[in-house]
């Protein structure tokens, strides 16, 4: 349920951003104005990041992680129905404000007061709201998953023993415990602010706007390894398993992903390098990010070492994860670019940054779902997908993709700012090439609805194990899995 | 093999397909004009080299196992899982790339903040959505708006060169001296960025920053606000002359000269005529962005002027609402933007034009005594 909602959402937010690169197609304004055009960029981030990604990775996990760590189901199936049921209530809200007069909010994802308190639409209040619900969601999702690892794995899965994507879960819901509140925080204050007159974000009442950047990355930040921590450990499973050889270094692997979640939470400043931050926290916050590189770098390097003399297969998880790794890691050169403080003053909220975390965000969480799903589709269904489908999309995707974001790094580099509705004209091939690009990934998104109706419906049956190298208990019981899988739980040596 | 052969085409063809048919499109960060943006661009082009680099050895490795170790080939997997001393080898090499890359990065910033001795200092304030350059030395200012037409935008007319980076007035500063640039906002974040300079900083209401520029050439040097600021940031350029000290100095004269003049224009008799006639002009750079140009609005964040009851009734109330603004919504207070005589023009304006027909008008005499009332 929680994959279905987030398709749904990933089709609405790939239909904005559509909106968007339509707009861009030709310099001057030809199909929505500059405040709809507001609306679209804001609600686009909102529901890929909120709608899309999140749930994608905690329906993974719902499945999966029961699976893994040899346990019937979820430790707390009421609590997880729950927190389902309040992500539709909370996006019907947040597009509901799409018809409301004024308008859904128009002040980008990061929504900076006070552009959004004193300056914003009406419909902020329920914005807000949609906020603290999905909000209340995640944090549920989280407990839930940390119950279960800590409390239901199989007798004898020592801590060092359990599967990554375990892992990465792990460290993922506490993060989302550790920042959850404090954007329920911020937007809590953004509501004192425009319905009860208080101003925390008001200078001219004393506030300070710059504490809503502060307050706001300090989430923002650890959120960016929430939506990637996940795909980080599905992709440690699938690589493996179509290398035919055990994943390089699982040891450093868990030590990594620790790292980075840890140093997460002390490099949130580097989202705002021009706002004036005095020079010592300036260079702390560019040091701090830099180190982000080396963990970060060990893990690609272990991907890299697993396939180094392995038995290779291409088949569409094992395209998918490789693309993942050669995508993620041009998305962390440009975040390295990014970290070096002065450089950014010139790469700073233009299209270089766009580039940036689409190529993150993209190839990284959006390949790394895809990947797993088609990895763990047998397994869930009991028949084989259609591969010759599945590698038409994953090669239309992946040129799409680049054709779409590649050129946005020669866009930021040229000067071209982000959130602009039209452009000078020395931008004006780049745009209608990524617009193109854009449009192919868009479209190509169909076939994989049609590919997983397809296999739902029947096909070739799968054996307990199709892999020939995957290992872990999910694929010890048959496929599709049955209803409470392990009524014994299963040893593990 | 040939299938091999065929997909790692179109694998590097996605990669470098950008990069290769459009040589002659821009690709990289301009060096720039100023020893700033010379230093960035030397720092960027290490970056860039030292992931490029990186970038070939990984991938190297990755895509020799992609065609030498595929099972299709009779590979047999080998079974190794660790290798301490690798492990500790790939932490430690970048650790030491990254302290090298530190080094000149820290050097840079610590040049960059240095903002003290300065030959001129402006005061930059960010407002929905133009600039104002204030000259603090020298007692003028002024605000600079885009003048690329709507009929443009709107694809009613060709578009000129420089579309959507022309402004009305832009700000001049001699070539070779220091400037300091003082930058705040009157409304929401803004930020001010010319990428010639390497010059970017956030214009924050209530707060002001501190940044400093050198140019060493003449010329006109063109950059955008990088700070989404609502409806229309999109359409505020920043543009900037640089000229020889002597023209510097001769356009100072003039610009205070003029300042003057403006100041004695309170004290001159207006008639209708002219009221409206400089109303128009004051509405459509102050107002018409929000309240459009014929009055209409775009309901509910920025009311219709025509036929409302603030423009037809009671002409104090309209003072007010103009000078001073309504607290909690996106009015400003004008009070501080215009000068009287604009104040009274637009107020004029907004009386008597798109069929509000009062008939009534308002002196900058008036509008002075008004604010110094309070």
């Amino acid at each position: 349920m929680y994959l279905i909602f987030s398709f749904t959402m990933f089709l609405l937010g790939g239909a904005m951003a559509m909106v968007i690169r339509a707009e861009l197609f030709q310099p001057g304004l030809q199909i929505v104005e500059p405040e709809f055009f507001n609306q679209m960029t804001t609600m686009h981030g909102l529901i890929m990041v909120f709608g899309a990604v999140m749930p994608a990775f905690v329906g993974l996990a719902n499945w999966m992680i029961p699976l893994m760590v040899g346990a019937p189901d979820m430790a707390l199936p009421r609590m997880n129905n729950w927190s389902f049921w309040l992500l539709p209530c909370a996006f019907l809200i947040l597009v509901s404000t799409l018809f409301m007069q004024g308008g859904a909010p128009n002040f980008g994802w990061t929504f900076y007061a006070p552009l959004s308190t004193t300056y914003g639409p009406p419909s902020t209040t329920f914005f807000i709201f949609a906020v603290h619900i999905m909000g209340v969601s995640s944090i549920m999702g989280a407990i839930n998953v940390i119950a279960t690892i800590l409390n239901m794995r199989a007798p004898g899965m020592t801590l060092m023993k359990m599967p990554l994507f375990v892992w990465t879960w792990l460290i993922t819901a506490f993060l989302l415990i550790a920042v959850m509140p404090v954007l329920a925080g911020v937007v809590t204050m953004m509501l004192m602010d425009i319905n009860f007159g208080t101003s925390f974000f008001d200078a001219s009442g004393g506030g300070d706007p710059v504490l809503f950047q502060h307050v706001f990355w300090f989430f923002g930040h650890p959120e960016v390894y929430i939506m990637i921590l996940p795909a980080f450990g599905a992709v440690s499973h699938i690589i493996p398993a179509f290398s035919r050889k055990p994943l390089f270094g699982y040891a450093s692997m868990v030590y990594a992903v620790g790292a980075i979640a840890l140093l997460s939470f002390v490099v949130w400043a580097h989202h705002m390098f021009t706002v004036g931050i005095p020079i010592a926290g300036q260079l702390f916050f560019m040091y701090a990010t830099m180190l982000i590189a080396v963990p970060t770098g060990v893990k690609v390097f272990n991907w890299v070492a697993t396939m180094f003399r392995g038995s290779l297969t291409f088949e569409a998880p094992m395209l998918f994860a490789v693309a993942f790794v050669i995508l993620f890691t041009i998305g962390g050169f440009s975040g390295l670019m990014l970290a070096i403080a002065p450089a950014d003053f010139q790469y700073h909220d233009t299209y270089f940054v766009v580039a940036h975390f689409h190529y993150v965000l993209v190839p990284g969480a959006i390949f790394g779902i895809f990947a797993s799903a088609y990895f763990w589709l047998p397994k869930w269904t009991g028949h084989m997908y259609d591969e010759t489908l599945a590698k038409t999309h994953f090669w239309l995707s992946f040129v799409g993709m680049n054709l779409a974001f590649f050129p946005m790094h020669f866009l930021g580099l040229a000067g071209m700012p982000r959130r602009i509705p039209d452009y000078a004209l020395q931008f004006a091939d780049f745009n209608m090439v990524s617009s193109i690009g854009a449009f192919m990934f868009g479209a190509t998104q169909i076939l994989f609805l049609v590919i997983v109706v397809k296999c739902v419906r029947g096909g070739e049956k799968a054996a307990a194990n199709p892999w020939d190298g995957a290992e872990g208990l999910e694929w010890t019981v048959p496929s599709p899995a049955p209803y409470h899988t392990f009524a014994t739980p299963p040893e593990v040596k | 093999m040939r299938v091999h052969a065929k997909r790692a085409g179109v694998l590097l063809g996605g990669l470098m397909a950008p990069a290769l048919s459009m040589a002659d499109w821009t690709l990289n960060m301009s060096p720039g004009v100023t020893g700033t943006s010379n230093e960035i661009f030397s720092l960027h082009m290490t970056i860039l080299w030292i992931c490029v680099v990186i970038g070939v050895v990984v991938f190297g490795v990755m895509f020799w196992s992609i065609f030498a170790h595929r099972k299709s080939s009779g590979r047999k997997p080998a079974n190794f899982h660790e290798n301490t001393l690798v492990e500790i080898l790939w932490t430690i090499i970048p650790l030491v790339i990254l302290v090298v890359m530190a080094i000149p990065a820290t050097a840079t910033l610590v040049d960059m903040y240095d903002t003290s001795e300065a030959e001129v200092d402006i005061k930059v304030t960010g407002y929905q959505w133009r600039w104002k350059y204030d000259y603090i030395d020298e007692e003028f200012g002024y605000f600079s708006t885009m003048s690329t037409s709507r009929d443009e935008i709107y694809n009613r007319t060709k578009k000129t060169e420089n579309y959507l980076l022309d402004v009305d007035n832009p700000m001049v500063v001699p070539v070779g001296a220091k400037v300091r640039l003082l930058l705040t906002a009157n409304d929401v974040i803004h930020s001010w960025w010319v990428p010639a300079f390497g010059v970017k900083k956030d214009a924050i209401p209530g707060f002001i920053n501190e940044t400093w520029t050198r140019v060493d050439e003449p010329g006109i040097y063109r950059g955008q606000c990088t700070e989404l600021c609502g409806k229309d940031h999109g359409f505020m350029p920043v543009v900037v002359k640089a000229v020889p000290q002597e023209e510097y100095d001769t356009w100072v004269a003039e610009q205070k000269e003029a300042a003057q003049r403006e100041r004695e224009l309170t004290e001159k008799d207006w008639t209708m005529d002219e009221l409206m006639e400089r109303g128009e002009k004051a509405y459509a750079s102050a107002c018409a962005s929000c309240h459009q140009a014929d009055g209409s609005g775009s309901p509910p964040a920025f009311p219709a002027l025509k036929g409302s009851q603030i423009a037809l009734e009671d002409m104090d109330a309209h003072l007010d609402v103009v000078v001073n603004g309504v607290s909690g919504t996106a009015m400003q207070a004008f009070g501080d933007q215009l000068n009287e005589v604009d104040l009274a023009a637009v107020i004029t304006y907004e009386r008597n034009a798109w069929g509000n027909d009062t008939g009534e008008m308002i002196t900058p005499k008036e509008v002075f005594e008004y604010k110094n009332q309070e």
